[in-house]
Formats: C-alpha cells, sequence, structure tokens
C-alpha cells in the first residue's frame, strides 16, 4: 500500500507572514503526484502550464510542475496529511 | 596555511593586524561573540544599544536575548518608507546611556548602503561602540575598516565565494583584549594548572584572536575563505562592485517594462547595491519564487530574516532578486522574460 511519504520528500512552513505551507515532492514521483492530484481537486485556473490553481474540501492550493505545492489556510499538521492522504493516494 | 588565511583577511578589510581577525562559523556568530564577550559584561540595567529596523534577525535576536538577562535597553531607529535609513532618527537616538550601535553597511533586504562612516563617528562622540554587520558589504565593495571607524565588523565566507560555515569577526585590538572569552576549550587557554590547595583549576587565557577560537577550528575553511578572497582581489573589489551596479540598473530598467511589479527599496540606485526587493500583483513572493524555479531561476522570497523591515514596507513577505558577479545581462534578458510571463499568466 503507498503512503504520503512515498511522494513528499519534505514539508517546510514558508517565510512571511502567509504562514503557508510548501509540500516538496519526490523528484521521481513529482509527475505521478501531480496526476493524482489534478485527477482529484477541481482546477481553477492554470498559469502557464506551471501553476495549477486548485481546491479540494474547501481548501485552496497550488500545484508547481516543478514538483512543489503551496498549501494556505491549513490549521495542523494533522489536517496537512489527511489532505495529501486523500489527494495522492 | 590557517594563520595566513587570518593574514590575508585582516589585509582585505586593511585591519591593522592579523591579531583582529577571530575566525567564527559566519557573521550570526560573530556578532553572537560581540554580544555574549562584550555585551554580557558591560550591558547593564539603565544601558543602551542602539539597532536599525532594517537589520537582519541575527542582529537583533541576539540583543533581545541579552537585554532580558542584563535588563538594558534597545532603541529602535526608524526607517524611511523607501528603506533607506532614517540618519536623523538613528542619530537622535545617542546618549549617554548608548554603549553601542548595530548597524547593517548594507540591507540584505532592500541592497541599501548605509554610512557607517558617518554613524561611527557620532557613536565615538558618546563613547559607544559600532558593530557592522557586513554580511553584504565585504563580499561586494571595498571594505576598510579604518578608514570607516568600526569597532567590530562580522562577515560570512558563503556570501563571498567561500564554504559555508566559516566568517570572521573584526574587532580593534584594545577591544579583544578586554573582552572575556567566548567558548571554553582547548587553545583558547594559556594554562589550565590544577592547584591542590584550592582544589581548583587556574586559568589564564590565550591572547586575541585565539581567545576567542575555543576547539579545533574550521582549518578547510578559513583556506578556502582566503582562496576565495585572492580570487576576488584579481578581479578587484572595485569591478565586483561596478558589475553589480551595472546589472542592477539594468535589471530595475527591465523590471520597469512589468506593470504589475512593484519595486521595493529607493528609486536612486546609487544609494544600492545588487539586490532587488519585489512583489507581483495577485502573487504571494513564494508563489513567484516557485514560478522562476520551474525556469531555472533562483530567487528568494519571505522575509529575508528581516520581518521588521517587512513591517515598515506593509509586506507579508517580498520576493528578492540578487546578483553577483557570476551573472551576466542575457541573465537578467532571461529573469525579465520570465517575469512577463508571470506577470500575463
Amino acid at each position: 500500500m503507498p503512503t504520503v511519504e512515498d511522494y513528499v520528500a519534505r514539508i517546510e512552513g514558508t517565510c512571511g507572514a502567509e504562514k503557508d505551507i510548501i509540500v516538496i515532492f519526490k523528484y521521481d514521483k513529482k509527475e505521478e503526484a501531480i496526476a493524482n492530484i489534478l485527477k482529484k481537486a477541481q482546477l481553477k485556473n492554470t498559469i502557464a502550464g506551471i501553476i495549477f490553481e486548485l481546491t479540494y474540501l474547501d481548501v485552496s492550493f497550488r500545484v508547481y510542475s516543478s514538483g512543489k505545492a503551496i498549501f494556505r489556510s491549513i490549521k495542523s499538521k494533522e489536517a496537512l496529511n489527511n489532505i495529501l492522504a486523500a489527494l495522492l493516494l | 596555511m590557517h594563520e595566513n588565511a587570518r593574514e590575508k583577511i585582516a589585509q582585505f578589510i586593511r585591519a591593522k593586524e592579523p591579531a583582529e581577525i577571530v575566525f567564527v562559523r559566519g557573521t550570526t556568530e560573530a556578532i553572537n561573540l560581540v554580544a555574549y564577550s562584550w555585551g554580557l559584561r558591560n550591558l547593564k540595567k539603565g544601558d543602551e544599544v542602539l539597532v536599525s529596523l532594517m537589520e537582519h534577525h541575527s542582529n537583533i535576536v541576539p540583543w533581545e536575548i541579552l537585554s532580558k538577562m542584563n535588563g538594558f535597553t534597545i532603541k529602535y531607529a526608524q526607517v524611511n518608507n523607501d528603506g533607506t535609513l532614517n540618519y536623523a532618527d538613528f542619530e537622535s537616538k545617542f546618549s549617554s546611556k548608548t554603549k553601542i550601535a548595530c548597524l547593517s553597511h548594507v540591507s540584505n533586504v532592500s541592497g541599501v548602503v548605509n554610512d557607517i562612516k558617518r554613524i561611527a563617528k557620532v557613536a565615538h562622540e558618546h563613547d559607544a561602540l559600532m558593530l557592522v554587520d557586513g554580511a553584504q558589504s565585504v563580499p561586494h565593495m571595498a571594505v576598510d575598516v579604518k578608514d570607516l571607524d568600526m569597532d567590530f565588523l562580522a562577515f560570512s565566507g558563503h556570501k563571498m565565494l567561500g564554504p559555508t560555515g566559516i566568517g570572521a569577526l573584526y574587532g580593534k585590538k584594545e577591544l579583544l583584549e578586554k573582552m572575556a572569552p567566548f567558548q571554553g576549550g582547548g587553545e583558547m587557554i594559556k594554562e589550565v594548572s590544577f592547584s591542590q590547595a584550592k582544589e581548583r583549576c587556574d586559568i589564564s587565557w590565550n591572547d586575541p584572536p585565539w581567545k576567542f577560537e575555543a576547539g579545533t577550528p574550521n582549518i578547510c575553511g578559513g583556506i578556502a575563505l582566503m582562496e576565495a578572497i585572492k580570487y576576488l582581489e584579481k578581479i578587484s573589489m572595485a569591478e565586483v562592485l561596478k558589475h553589480e551596479k551595472q546589472l542592477a540598473e539594468y535589471a530595475v530598467k527591465r523590471m520597469h517594462e512589468c506593470s504589475k511589479v512593484t519595486l521595493h527599496g529607493p528609486a536612486d540606485l546609487s544609494l544600492r547595491c545588487g539586490i532587488i526587493p519585489f512583489s507581483v500583483e495577485g502573487l504571494s513572493s513564494h508563489d513567484v519564487a516557485l514560478f522562476f524555479d520551474n525556469y531555472g531561476i533562483m530567487i528568494r522570497s519571505g522575509f529575508h530574516c528581516a520581518q521588521p523591515l517587512h513591517q515598515v514596507f506593509k509586506l507579508q513577505s517580498s520576493a528578492r532578486a540578487s546578483f553577483y558577479i557570476y551573472n551576466t545581462r542575457e541573465e537578467i534578458d532571461r529573469f525579465a522574460e520570465v517575469l512577463k510571463e508571470i506577470e500575463q499568466a
């Protein structure tokens, strides 16, 4: 059974007042991770095929084709893990 | 070779002698060394430390920590809306209570170059010391510690083609001689002799700079920093600065072509180095940085460890483009193309 850890290399808080969270996908899994996310989340907008603006269960986030995602307004680590599990697995 | 490196660093910043150079891990450790070795013993309740609001956290936090321990007051000098230092405010905050003024030579956010000589003169008129954060100036311009009359100068190797984990603290010899050690261990002592009568060890300190260098030094780092300095000297620091200023001027011109891009910092480019903070309408600085990342262009996003300055700018965070000797006009053209793509997206 795949796990969130199979896809995620690192999770970091952004520096700045925004307090966003950056999820960095494993290099060899980033395309699969992005494909999984795009299948499940609602696409709001795409910017030059590089940035995908998405929502999932009222959580808005952006995925970058370089293999990173920025989540906004996530209240806890547990909430982030839950949404990553729902999107990736 | 390690001591040759010390000599080279001393020559590079025009120190009187190599003994005025203490090897440290970087700028942060250098400032902490001054705070703990000098500040812990010389700052007390009723004293004042003067700091500007444009400082990197490493020139704020050590003083805040120490202030809670010793009870002295920190006075923060204002920064103008364009990121330049409010000299009138800084100078007006000096008093007979001021013991040290702490100021960055160049802001790591706005690239603003501060007039250290002017502030050092006022500091010395008030019998206060002058500590300069040179992390963003020593790598980019000729710095003469004697001419600028600074008492302490802190800088890092990794910002000037050297490796991480090495940097230097310059301190006037007469000050270093009076200061207590920063850490205890080998190398920083002359003698440790056990007294049977007292059942204790009598310790005498080594001379500066070794008094401040406990433990096995970062020999490789010191030598690598020396080689980096030799490389920069071959180019000449005047050429390094000229190149960066030309790139910054060109970058600002190209960035002005983008209507959704706001540049922060003074419009007068003669007041700043090759650092350009900016924002793109509708995007967070992290979005901007990640967009550039897709094109292999690295910029920095966030507070850049200078949150108080972002409060002055009324910004949640900022994106920052910065240049060094290895950057080219062609790279700036590519940067501008991607920036246009971001704002049109």
